[in-house]
């Protein structure tokens, strides 16, 4: 597939797979079309090329950092009610995607302009949850949250993924969290693009085609 | 004279008429909560300038000039759609660009009394056409923003999140910008469109300040828009002189009584 915005190829000739319930990374530098690729795969976007999704698939979405206003009288009630009433999903569904999550109740009271990072990114996932989706997108879920809550927003996503089977499809800056939980990365770069599994993907020689510089990366060994 | 205001007093046109406005306040203060929260703030007045052209064509054509204004409104409404889906640049942008030129052609082809008119509202009584109309589109008003507040809730925060959750987002924001217009032309024959368009901003402007969730800032807003609405009327009264203004005063007053209290945040 390709997308051209403004007369310019964001993205061009990228061709990639992902199997049911596995996890897909989307890497590469700031430019590279990460953000594009998911805004068309949810059909925000035209594109060239095709898109073929499996008949069952529902497509959950979490954007990147969203810039709300501190004002804003919404708050997280407001927000999943929204959403809950859209897709008339129950209160129990409420409870548990906030339980997915680890989202307190009591949180959904702030104004969502006011809340941190971390919170409003579970409550945007919690948010896509009430829609019963069984792939989930999303656009660097950690950005803007300080370490500790970008382990355990980390650890979220892969329960999601885990738990209720779920196909994932996350763009992220982190290459320990790729090689930590993603079956398959795709890296998308000035040279073309390249795709398969982290540890066959990612050599310095591709992350340097990728990135244009050396990357110094350590891989840990996990267990 | 101080029987006039005595309820029982009151007679049947009267108090049709104060129940009309108090619809189109509600409409108003509804309308007014989205497009304050979407950041239109600056667009409703240039969006009511459209009216003018549409009062003279409609003279020209020795129709009654409010519906020449409302076709006009809701014609507005569809450009600013379009042109924003295809250039993708800010709605107030388009709208002040559009609106500036139409009331420079509204001027032209418009005399200075009926401008006046138009800009700040004409006493007399209405018409039954004029009378039912307001109450119709008021419902529609707010029939729509009651019944689409979730789909809206969802679009404002993101129209990305909006498009995975089977929000059509394209036919809401037309749906959105028509009921706004429609808004602007209910308060023509009353409030003329300049004050309307204060009607729609100032109150929900207030009730911002002080909401921190979306059932107080539609509560609040349209309590201000009914309450600046009956207070400015029955000063207009007192005073002899057309309503418009000293309801757009009233609300106003609020708006800046209401700076005086700092957020807590």
């Amino acid at each position: 597939m390709g997308v051209r915005l403004g007369g310019t190829d964001v993205i061009q000739d990228v061709t990639f797979a992902v199997p049911r319930a596995t996890c897909l990374a989307v890497i590469g530098p700031n430019g590279a079309g990460k953000t594009v690729l998911l805004r068309a795969l949810i059909g925000a976007l035209p594109h060239t090329g095709t898109v073929a999704w499996a008949a069952d698939t529902v497509l959950g979405y979490v954007p990147q950092k969203l810039d709300i206003e501190r004002d804003l009288p919404l708050n997280g009630h407001d927000f999943l009610r929204a959403r809950a009433a859209l897709a008339g999903s129950s209160g129990s569904m409420q409870a548990e995607a906030l339980r997915s999550v680890g989202l307190a109740e009591k949180v959904l009271s702030t104004p969502i302009g006011n809340m941190s990072g971390g919170q409003f990114q579970r409550l945007l996932i919690a948010f896509a949850l009430l829609g019963r989706p069984n792939v989930l997108l999303l656009d660097e879920p950690a950005a803007g949250v300080d370490a500790p809550g970008q382990a355990q927003l980390n650890e979220v996503i892969h329960g999601l993924q885990e738990t209720r089977a779920m196909t994932v499809l996350l763009v992220s800056h982190d290459l320990s969290v790729v090689y930590r939980y993603a079956d398959y990365v795709l890296c998308l770069g000035q040279h073309g693009a390249c795709f398969g599994p982290p540890r066959s993907a990612l050599t310095p020689e591709t992350l340097y085609e990728v990135y244009g510089q050396p990357v110094g990366f350590h891989v840990h060994q996990h267990s | 004279m101080a029987s006039r205001w005595d309820f029982m007093s009151i007679s049947t046109p009267e108090l049709g008429s104060l129940a009309l406005s108090a619809l189109m306040a509600v409409a108003a203060g509804l309308i007014g909560s989205f497009a304050v929260m979407r950041r239109m703030v600056l667009a409703a007045d240039p969006m009511s300038h459209i009216a003018l052209p549409g009062i003279g064509i409609a003279l020209i054509l020795g129709v009654n000039p409010f519906w020449g204004a409302l076709a006009l409104l809701l014609l507005g409404a569809v450009l600013i759609w379009a042109v924003e889906r295809r250039m993708r640049i800010a709605t107030e942008t388009v709208i002040g660009v559009t609106f500036a030129v139409a009331l420079a052609v509204g001027s032209i082809i418009t005399t200075g009394e009926e401008l006046i008119d138009a800009l700040l509202g004409r006493p007399g009584t209405l018409t039954w056409r004029e009378a039912g109309f307001g109450i119709v589109g008021s419902l529609i008003v707010i029939a729509f923003v009651l019944r689409r507040r979730n789909a809206l809730v969802v679009r404002l925060v993101s129209p990305e999140i909006a498009l995975t959750s089977a929000v059509d987002v394209a036919r809401l924001d037309l749906q959105f910008l028509l009921a706004f217009a429609l808004t602007i032309g209910l308060g023509l024959r009353f409030l003329g469109v300049l004050l309307m368009g204060s009607l729609i901003i100032i109150p929900a402007a207030i009730a911002r300040r002080f909401a921190r969730g979306l059932g107080t800032m539609l509560t609040l807003s349209v309590a201000v828009a009914v309450g600046a609405t009956a207070a400015g009327t029955y000063a207009a009264s007192l005073a002899g002189r057309p309503s418009g203004p000293f309801i757009v005063m009233v609300a106003g007053g609020l708006f800046f009584l209401s700076l005086l209290r700092r957020r807590e945040t």
